[in-house]
């Protein structure tokens, strides 16, 4: 079964401790500023966001590196970073739409999360459980659940604008139904 | 071996930034942070020296676990001469700061000398520099931690920062940092606004690394978190409610001080609870509580991240205040609310704001103001000191004018920035100051509940409740249940959580951990950590030593055993109702049996044998 980390942002506290087991496991040091996963901090909205590499099927980190630097380790499904192959030209990380592949000045690299050789380390270390390893193909489901439990008069209030034709008459015209 | 080994010296009349090793023999006596940079704070600075002199040093410091995955290791602690009290100050504070420093390569910051303009600490690792701060001059807290982040294009950089209060010489301002966690304590904000320090921006990429047993190390503080997980009051309690779950406790147990300090319980207490902080307001169907949220490390998450409905009078067409930020605290929430008598929880939240936006302690301040309202009451503070302000007991309207006007120091804020002492001296009855050494009550009766009592008269700071939390006994049962009425075993009670406390804060870690930990459970975390061997017992004699380090310090500075005292309030005003009515606090059964367990003669000095046997 191939698993992914699972990130709910609604039950983080921002203590950074994924950051430091992070930081830990890869370089030795506790430093959060080499950790592969980040925790946002939206101070004003009261809100706390850890993000980190989903490990793309089609890596785009992958097919951009001009040397091969970056490879698919088939047990865990993580793009993994050869550092010694490595040229740290920098282009994945232009690549990567999520911003989760980063070069590190001090050793002329790029870093990346490599799921820790499937024992990630961040999840270990959340101490709410906003951070867990699980079968990749529910991820979701959590929230899934949670929008199938509610009845139409418990729905959240949404703020986008309605829209002018329902989705379905858009998807129909495609002819793909 | 988890110190960095580091010490980064500023001297600001000069503007010359200094590198030198940490003394390795002081470490070993006295860990690192509070006990530490007091070390340092008493070996180069003259006991006497005005504390607003540019003879007087502020060290900003760090403990051997700040930094690391032990829970709630990223404390750190500024150290200086309180202008407030005369004594040695130690203000000490979560959010990210302090691990900042450490990831910087530094295990303390020696501020000297006054700079002669306005200038700001630009630290990222091995780079110091002193940058100008005239444009940061004469702003908020909120506003220079804006401009800066912005001028140093970097989103990363922590930074602790004074606000408006400190620049005008407001006697109990605070260093805030992250925005809205902060070094409360004894004017150590009003000291560095003093030098003409406005701010300190660190950014760190080195990170802590040289742990002594890196394998041990993670299963020590592992198990640990475990505890902390599986213990009531720090897995779901403060979590759920912050150290606000205290309010309605406290209330019950009539020692709640209440409308300074005259009652004991407070009617509108359950208005102002951590429980309130969760109930969705009529006004706009959203609760007071946003969020609850972690310092840096911290596995208990006790903070409280807070919103004030946008259509209450203090934040109406300010939308400056609309968003979340750091929230009511139990000491805040009780010296804004309870000792004021203000039971409105919107006004409490908006003035706590005001409190981290321009850096003073909530605490001081609010007691100040109850203080004041005391005066006014008995018409000797009138409108024409106030400009027409009601100053009554209970009204929010005035409680946030009194934060305005304070912040800014305009008119009677100039008066409300003296302190409680200064300010009752001023107008003539020092009595209705509710203070130990110069320094405010915080939110625990010690008619209701006797340790404390002692703790306060004791504490090396002047009245604080983290000197010696003598509460989580008497009221909590940890680790044993004591009885708040008797003054039973309190001498030897005070004396243990003062020591304990001082190797808590000198570790680099939170006190709140100690609602679930012991000493047992902190000494193989930084045994795992440090070089050498830190069992135990040899923790406590290093808590021992840093007390009586601080103490000699004050008596040296000119105190004498006649400032451990109380308001004659509380030694002879008996506390009006709940279950201490008819109690004082008996402070005279108690003082010459800590004395003579400190090792201290009757006049509260050291003893030769007590100096030698602590390496004093």
């Amino acid at each position: 079964m191939l698993k992914a980390l699972k990130l709910e942002p609604e039950k983080c506290t921002g203590c950074l401790q994924c950051e430091m087991a992070c930081s830990y496991e890869n370089t030795g040091a506790f430093n959060p500023a080499k950790s592969r996963i980040k925790v946002f901090t939206f101070h004003e909205e009261g809100r706390f966001a850890p993000y980190t590499c989903t490990q793309c099927d089609e890596a785009w980190c992958m097919h951009a590196c001009p040397v091969e630097a970056i490879v698919v380790d088939m047990a865990t499904g993580a793009k993994n970073v050869l550092e010694d192959v490595c040229v740290g030209c920098k282009v994945c990380t232009i690549a990567c739409p999520f911003g989760t592949v980063n070069y590190e000045a001090d050793s002329g690299k790029v870093i990346k999360c490599d799921l820790c050789g499937g024992d990630p380390w961040c999840a270990k270390a959340c101490p709410t459980g906003a951070i867990t390893y699980v079968d990749a193909s529910e991820t979701g489901m959590e929230r899934m659940r949670s929008w199938a439990q509610q009845s139409p008069d418990a729905a959240p209030p949404r703020t986008n604008p309605p829209r002018e034709k329902p989705l379905n008459v858009y998807l129909s015209g495609q002819g793909g139904m | 071996m988890a110190w960095t080994g580091n010490v980064l010296r500023v001297n600001l009349t000069d503007g010359k930034v200094s590198k030198e090793p940490l003394n390795m023999e002081w470490a070993r006596q006295y860990l690192g942070q509070r006990g530490l940079a007091s070390k340092y704070l008493v070996e180069e600075i003259d006991p006497k020296v005005d504390a607003l002199s540019p003879e007087n040093k502020l060290i900003m410091t760090t403990g051997p676990l700040t930094g690391t995955m032990a829970s709630t290791g990223g404390r750190y602690s500024v150290v200086t001469k309180s202008p407030l009290t005369g004594a040695i100050a130690c203000s000490n504070s979560g959010g990210f700061i302090g691990a900042e420093i450490k990831n910087a390569g530094w295990d303390m910051i020696i501020f000297e000398g006054k700079s002669p303009t306005p200038v700001y600490l630009y630290l990222e690792n091995e780079t110091a520099e002193l940058r100008s701060a005239e444009h940061l001059w004469g702003k908020s807290v909120w506003e220079a931690d804006k401009l800066i982040h912005n001028e140093l294009q970097d989103p990363q950089v922590r930074i602790s920062c004074v606000g408006r209060a400190a620049e005008h010489g407001a006697l109990y301002a605070a260093v805030v940092n992250d925005l809205h966690r902060a070094a409360g304590r004894s004017g150590v904000g009003t000291v560095m606004a003093s030098k003409n320090l406005k701010a300190v921006a660190v950014r760190g990429t080195k990170g802590v690394g040289n742990i002594k047993d890196p394998i041990r190390f993670l299963q020590e503080t592992e198990k640990r978190k475990q505890v902390l997980q599986q213990n009531p009051v720090t897995g779901q309690g403060m979590a759920t409610y912050g150290t606000q779950v205290l309010m309605n406790v406290i209330n019950e147990l009539g020692a709640l001080p209440t409308r300074n300090m005259r009652e004991v319980q407070f009617e509108g207490a359950h208005k102002i609870s951590g429980e309130a902080m969760h109930e969705p307001r009529p006004t706009d169907g959203k609760p007071n509580l946003t969020t609850n949220a972690a310092c840096f490390g911290c596995t208990i998450a006790c903070g409280r991240i807070s919103t004030v409905d946008k259509g209450h009078f203090t934040v109406k067409n300010k939308p400056e205040y609309w968003h979340a930020s750091g929230g009511l605290e139990y000491e805040a929430a009780w010296a804004l609310g309870t000792d004021t008598g203000v039971d409105d929880l919107d006004c409490l939240t908006y003035v706590n704001f005001l409190c981290n936006e321009d850096g003073v302690d909530p605490i001081s301040f609010g007691s100040t103001v109850a203080a004041a309202m005391e005066l006014y009451g008995m018409g000797v503070i009138t409108k024409e000191h106030t400009g027409g302000v009601e100053l009554k007991f209970g009204s929010a309207e005035a409680l946030s004018w009194a934060a305005e006007v304070t912040m800014k120091g305009e008119g009677f804020g100039k008066d409300l920035g003296l302190g409680s002492k200064r300010l009752c001296e001023k107008y003539g009855h020092p009595e209705l100051s509710m203070t130990v050494k110069g320094q405010e009550f915080p939110a625990y009766d010690p008619r209701g509940i006797q340790g404390m009592g002692l703790a306060y008269a004791t504490s090396n700071r002047g009245a604080c409740h983290l000197r010696g939390y003598t509460v989580s006994s008497e009221v909590l049962g940890i680790p044993e249940k004591t009885d708040p009425h008797s003054t039973e075993g309190k001498p030897e009670l005070t004396k243990a959580f003062q020591d304990a406390t001082a190797v808590v804060d000198s570790a680099g870690i939170c006190v709140f951990t100690t609602f679930a930990w012991t000493l047992d459970d902190i000494a193989p975390q930084i045994d795992a950590a440090c070089e050498g061997d830190w069992s135990t017992e040899y923790l406590l004699e290093v808590g021992e030593r840093i007390w009586n380090l601080e103490r000699d310090f004050n008596l040296r500075a000119g105190l004498t055993a006649k400032d451990d005292t109380l308001p004659t309030r509380l030694l002879k005003e008996a506390a009006n109702v709940g279950p201490a009515k008819g109690s004082v606090n008996r402070l005279d059964e108690m003082l010459p049996k800590y004395y003579a367990l400190r090792g201290w003669t009757p006049t509260g000095e050291l003893t030769p044998e007590t100096r030698q046997r602590l390496g004093l």
